[in-house]
């Protein structure tokens, strides 16, 4: 029951979605549908659960005394002033004028941005002190970036605006993209999705059963 | 200059600021912005997955069909149409309640019923999804005249063909690369160098966008410059 | 100097990227802008959909994507709403309903266009492929109300439609999973709908093999293509004005990888015998 009745389900309900693509008929497309938005709240309760385990593990954490324990009062008390918050607040928790609407424009949205924001830094560091030109392939990856990186923005038209259009580097940016970078990234596609394809096989058969870690 | 009077964008700029400081190196400041980010995310995703899928698309269908209502006009508590499932939107719920059962060692394995439906609606979406969209288009599309009519073009052509079969022959490795099979597969490694080194160039352009906006914010919406 | 290069702070090179980027911002240098042809293509596929009809537009992006993917997603809806097409917009990013619906209010007030009527935010919805799939068995069905809570199927802007069959097009502007890729398997590939997609950079280059086979017929890449479609508006938004901070940052890049190659050869000859 424990391991067989789980792989039982997800063999009939991953059968259920295949044949919904080819079997128009209410008899396939009623359940199929049903169990694709029985997928879509139990996804919802998941992120539930994520939150409820981040309060569990940081309440642990600061009981223990951990290092940086401090931080994580920061944390907890956040997380449930925002859930306090939201849930009070109701279905227009997100219009204008609400409290978690100014959590989320004036702590999530700046936070999340700048966050990311960082990683111009370190691309910029990385590329003086990690790439290194030592092969010939290696020599076609940085020809290939360095060309599509000027030749992307105005300044490559600056550069290259005087010579013939077709050794411009918006030009040669161009035809870079189109066909050698389109045939390689599509042996890329077409080996992911035979890639895909064959694991959601596995995963319906029940052959890959990684997904039920865990003991009994 | 003209600094903005509004208290929340000082408190949005402050916070980036914050967490621009871990430049310098690692401090207080960052680590408390980082705290404070992590515990609203995490509550505003509780909040928001509460109020936009499980309140409507759960809570409200079960309360109609306890009054004998639901999506179409026919009454009763039970039905099975496309969309309207009325009472049996119990069953989505019981499974993601079943999901906080991994709280309790003894009987967390009931857990497993509710992930075994997501895994397999999942993975026989995705199966199809990719079979349709990345494999069948995708070949159809690679199946184009090597000769168009124009010189140009038909280079194009013929390129885009060889480093397609080149680099899906470098994947191929039911058999060792050498001879015909290794001369194809190192032509396809140049070509799938020339591709990640084209996703390089886009990546700094992606990076370098994100910081361009941070600072349009600071100048423009806290300082009041440009 | 290979030597005090290759010793470098790393935060020297942060100081001058920081500044490179800065100073552009602060006194423009207004570098000229072409409009490559996947972004005219975007463009005229927007422009040739009838005017009046109704547009679906997911907006699966969060705060991380806003210098890229906000601009275009002003400019597009400016031109939806100039057709008088009706917009149903929705967002399968937890991070993005609240960012999502300030833009389309805010270009909604610009050009006096109603909620409910000329458009209609759906708001979030959790489950990825699944919502898209469901939403071709009927956009109600996976969305019964709308981000402020409003009954979908009561809406004006609702009459009428249905399924994805009800669409001409499908504009989606997107940062990642779940975003185009996913809208082109599952809804392009079974229900034939017109897509054309706004991109992050990092994963345009992943598209171009769907713009070749026709499965889109228009991209955006990136601030870049955000600019461009400006550009081809006739607009001059926060895209076109981070161009020059993007260039600069780009010769710096592509400096700092010539360098650190150049230091490295530097040393092995100074060690080789």
């Amino acid at each position: 029951m424990k391991r067989e009745f789980p792989l039982f389900v997800t063999a009939v309900v991953g059968i259920f979605m295949i044949l919904s693509f080819f079997v128009p008929h209410h008899s396939v497309s009623v359940p199929a549908d049903f169990l694709q938005q029985c997928a879509i709240v139990v996804v919802a309760f998941g992120y539930v659960l994520g939150g409820a385990n981040v309060l569990k593990l940081n309440t642990l954490a600061i009981s223990k005394r951990e290092p940086g324990w401090p931080y994580k009062i920061v944390l907890i008390a956040s997380l449930l002033v925002t859930v306090v918050l939201g849930v009070l607040e109701g279905r227009q928790f997100l219009d204008q004028g609400m409290k978690s609407k100014w959590i989320y424009d004036q702590l999530y949205s700046p936070m999340q941005a700048t966050m990311f924001a960082l990683l111009a830094f370190y691309i910029a560091s990385a590329a003086f002190r990690a790439f290194r030109i030592r092969t010939a392939e290696a020599g076609f990856l940085a020809v290939a970036a360095l060309i599509v990186m000027l030749g992307r923005v105005p300044v490559g038209q600056l550069l290259t605006g005087w010579l013939p259009e077709p050794i411009q580097l918006p030009t040669i940016q161009d035809w870079i993209m189109e066909t050698p970078q389109n045939a390689s990234k599509r042996a890329i596609l077409i080996g992911a999705a035979l890639g895909v394809m064959a694991t959601g096989l596995r995963v319906i058969l029940g052959i890959e059963r990684s997904y039920l870690s865990g003991e009994d | 200059m003209n600094l903005t009077t509004d208290l929340s964008i000082w408190v949005a700029a402050l916070l980036t600021l914050c967490i621009f400081s871990f430049l310098y190196k690692d401090n207080p400041f960052y680590k408390f912005a980082e705290h404070l980010f992590v515990g609203v995310s995490a509550g505003y995703y509780i909040v928001l997955n509460f109020w936009t899928v499980i309140v409507p698309n759960m809570w409200d269908p079960l309360m109609k069909s306890f009054g004998g209502h639901g999506v179409s006009d026919r009454a009763g508590m039970v039905a099975v149409e496309l969309g309207d499932y009325r009472l049996f939107m119990l069953i989505p719920g019981l499974l993601g309640l079943l999901l906080f059962t991994r709280f309790f060692g003894k009987i967390g394995w009931m857990s497993r019923w509710s992930l075994a439906v997501i895994i397999g609606v999942y993975a026989g979406i995705k199966t199809t999804g990719f079979a349709q969209g990345d494999f069948v288009a995708q070949v159809q599309g690679s199946l184009q005249p090597l000769w168009t009519g124009e010189l140009g073009s038909s280079i194009n052509a013929i390129v885009f063909t060889v480093g397609l079969l080149t680099s899906l022959l470098f994947f191929f490795y039911s058999r060792e690369h050498t001879g015909a099979l290794g001369v194809a597969s190192r032509l396809g490694v140049f070509f799938l160098m020339v591709g990640f080194g084209a996703g390089y160039g886009y990546t700094v352009m992606s990076r370098v966008s994100l910081l361009i906006g941070r600072l349009q914010f600071l100048l423009q919406d806290w300082l009041g410059i440009g | 100097m290979a030597h005090a290069l290759e010793n470098i702070d790393r935060r020297w090179i942060f100081l001058i990227m920081g500044l490179l980027v800065l100073l552009p911002l602060l006194f423009p240098l207004a570098l000229p802008l072409v409009v490559s042809n996947r972004v005219q293509g975007f463009h005229d596929t927007i422009a040739k959909v009838p005017d009046g009809s109704t547009v679906l537009m997911p907006c699966d992006y969060d705060p991380g994507a806003i210098p890229e993917l906000v601009p275009m997603t002003r400019t597009a809806l400016r031109q939806l709403f100039q057709k008088n097409c009706k917009v149903v917009v929705l967002c399968l990013w937890n991070g993005g309903p609240g960012l999502v619906d300030n833009v389309v209010r805010s270009v909604a007030t610009e050009m006096n266009k109603q909620d409910g009527v000329d458009f209609v935010n759906l708001g979030f919805k959790e489950g990825r492929e699944a919502v898209m799939v469901v939403m071709g068995q009927g956009i109600a069905n996976a969305f019964p109300r709308d981000y402020r809570g409003q009954e979908t199927r009561s809406l004006p802007v609702m009459r009428g439609v249905r399924d994805y069959s009800s669409f001409p097009l499908l504009v989606s502007i997107s940062a990642g999973y779940p975003g185009t890729k996913e809208w082109v398997q599952q809804v392009q590939a079974r229900f034939h709908i017109p897509v054309v997609a706004g991109v992050t950079a990092v994963s345009a280059p992943e598209y171009y093999p769907y713009l070749q086979s026709g499965q889109l017929l228009g991209l955006l890449g990136g601030m870049a293509g955000a600019a461009e479609y400006e550009k081809a508006r006739g607009e001059k938004g926060t895209a076109t004005r981070g161009m020059d901070a993007q260039s600069m940052a780009h010769i710096f890049v592509a400096l700092c990888i010539l360098a650190g190659n150049w230091v490295q050869w530097s040393k092995s000859r100074s060690v080789a015998p």
